[in-house]
């Protein structure tokens, strides 16, 4: 998006001294309309996110809860919370579900897309069917997934059955509570998909032709062609897809009731963050534990920006 | 002849691969629309049955009756169809502002609304909260309705995209004509700008109908629930009725596959729109 921004500015500069003299006349008096036009937004940055932004800062440092003022206690809510045993519990949940997640579903998008930008009869159904899942609302989701991942009626377990292979007690299990959730989370990535279906409309043909002409079997030209040129897109949906990631709520909440059960192997971050803001009341220790995933994010993304000069590819450069 | 056979095998192949991932995708959603038809001594068959005998209709009756129904579709009508119209309403102006209108501190502001999109909700959750606490809106929905009239980050920057591809021509056209600045966006700029409009309203909707924490933070009261809140009530401590819990999962996600299926060309601008430009 960085780069977008960049491009435009250039374009703006380029255009300008040309147009700027005609134009001049024309835009001076729409700096009060335009400062007019932005107040919603204005106002609704201020109020919405600057003023809660600064104030969770020091909230961090507060025992704050609703029911009492609290007293400032610089930071101990940070030195409570690496010697919290959940917190580390929730922070171990949460990075095994990302480090898996994510790759496991660039991977998987990357072939779905591939197979659906074939060209193949009935390609339009095909397309709907993988973004149907999509669609479900996260809470219908997780109780749908619940009901198929049932050890005793389920189908998942029934299907296994039929090859000859014991089901596992899926989220009832401390080990397969996690997978499972991983696997619930695939069903649903028709939206990165998408995106890279308009990636893979976007190569060029004659590159294919040009790899063609070499005689580079699907295999080479996957690697050399198609990959690469993917990068741009591969690079969007990791950064969206991490930044998710670390925010997952609503399926292993919904799941377990709130209670990440078991034995605590679905507590994710948010879960426990939720918990000690509006269960237990302890604004303040939750507040820290925000800015603590903030800088999490903040700095998983700066990592993904600064390697993403190696690997990604922007076409014509 | 040989290539051609080549082809054919790659063709076959392809459409193998195909089927299989497609019946990955369908089957859990048969499933659910199956389940929900099922008379209850036919949810708990082993191994289980894919066919409902007999189709037990009642279960969207008594689903409807086991929970207030018709009141949490009533509250999730309303706090979605409000906030879709606070998005639809204000995103288009600010972004129009930002993409055509020349006023100091625009790219400055710019710059910061996109970096307000990396902020986790979860940072300003508490704050917010307490705000709202303090005015008094806790149990009601206004916190998730009135913050849509002040815009949302991402669906400004998406249409502010959209209004920096329109020509400037037509803009100063009707500057010589005298028209105002506000004429020339409602009566000029939006119309040309409905397809995004219409994406931004869309995501706003699919959002809301099927948001979770929102409602879990700030609807306290059992009559003020929505849909989401309300599909947790078939799980209680005597078991789950997962034949009704079926079948308000599909009633709740069928109106979302009904504006999909009308709007698909716009839904998928709208996501590769947003993803890659």
């Amino acid at each position: 998006m960085k780069q977008e921004i960049k491009n435009e500015q250039i374009n703006t500069a380029v255009h300008a001294p040309v147009v700027a003299k005609q134009r001049k006349k024309l835009t001076k008096s729409s700096s009060i309309p335009g400062w007019l036009f932005a107040s919603p937004w204005i106002i609704g940055l201020v109020l919405f996110y600057a003023f809660p932004l600064f104030s969770s800062i020091y909230y961090s440092f507060t025992t704050y809860s609703i029911l009492q003022p609290g007293e400032f206690v610089g930071l101990e809510n940070y030195y409570k919370l690496f010697n919290d045993e959940l917190f580390w519990k929730s922070i171990y949940n949460t990075v095994y579900f990302a480090v898996f997640f994510v790759p496991l579903s660039i991977i998987i998008g990357v072939a779905l897309a591939m197979m659906l930008n074939m060209k193949v009869k009935g390609m339009a159904i095909y397309r709907t069917i993988f973004f149907l899942p999509t669609l479900v609302p996260q809470v219908a989701l997780a109780v749908l997934w619940m009901w198929l991942l049932n050890p005793g009626f389920g189908l998942v377990n029934s299907l296994l059955d039929v090859v000859g292979i014991p089901g596992p007690n899926w989220l009832g299990s401390e080990l397969w509570s996690k997978p499972s959730l991983i696997l619930m989370s695939l069903w649903a990535i028709g939206q990165p998909v998408i995106i890279y279906l308009a990636g893979l409309g976007d190569i060029p043909n004659e590159l294919y032709e040009a790899a063609e002409v070499d005689g580079a079997n699907w295999f080479q030209k996957t690697i050399s062609v198609t990959l690469p040129l993917l990068t741009p897109v591969i690079f969007f949906n990791l950064v969206m897809g991490s930044i998710g990631a670390f925010q997952q709520f609503t399926l292993p909440y919904t799941m377990t009731q709130g209670q990440g059960t078991p034995a605590n192997s679905l507590t994710f971050y948010v879960m426990y963050l939720y918990d000690n803001a509006f269960k237990f009341f302890k604004m303040g220790y939750a507040s820290a534990m925000a800015w603590i995933l903030f800088v999490i994010i903040m700095a998983l993304t700066a990592v993904i920006f600064i390697t993403s000069k190696r690997w990604v590819h922007y076409q014509g450069k | 002849m040989q290539p051609k056979i080549k082809k054919k095998f790659q063709v076959t192949l392809a459409q193998v691969c195909l089927l299989a991932a497609s019946a990955f995708f369908i089957i859990p959603f048969v499933w659910m629309v199956s389940t929900s038809l099922k008379p209850i001594t036919q949810v708990f068959t082993y191994p289980p049955e894919w066919i409902p005998n007999p189709f037990q209709w009642r279960n969207y009756v008594d689903a409807t009756q086991y929970i207030p129904f018709y009141t949490y579709l009533k509250n999730t009508t309303a706090i979605t169809v409000f906030s879709t119209l606070g998005v639809v309403l204000s995103c288009p102006l600010v972004a129009y502002s930002f993409a055509k209108l020349e006023w100091k501190g625009r790219n400055v502001l710019f710059v910061i609304t996109i970096a307000v999109m990396m902020i986790p909700m979860q940072v300003t959750m508490i704050p917010l909260f307490l705000l709202f606490n303090k005015l008094g809106w806790v149990g009601t929905p206004l916190p998730l309705i009135v913050p849509a009239f002040f815009g949302v980050p991402f669906s400004i920057f998406l249409m502010r995209q959209f209004f920096m591809g329109l020509p400037n021509t037509l803009r100063d056209a009707a500057k010589i004509d005298g028209a105002s600045e506000f004429r020339i966006y409602w009566q000029i700029m939006l119309p040309l700008a409905k397809p995004a409009v219409l994406a931004i309203g869309l995501f706003q909707f699919m959002n809301v109908w099927t948001d979770f924490i929102g409602p879990l933070l700030y609807l306290t009261e059992d009559s003020k629930y929505t849909l989401s809140l309300g599909l947790q009530q078939f799980q209680s401590q005597k078991g789950t009725e997962w034949g009704l819990m079926m079948a308000v999962s599909t009633m709740m996600t069928m109106p979302i596959i009904i504006l999909f299926f009308f709007m698909q060309k716009t839904f998928i601008q709208g996501i590769t729109f947003s993803g890659i430009k």
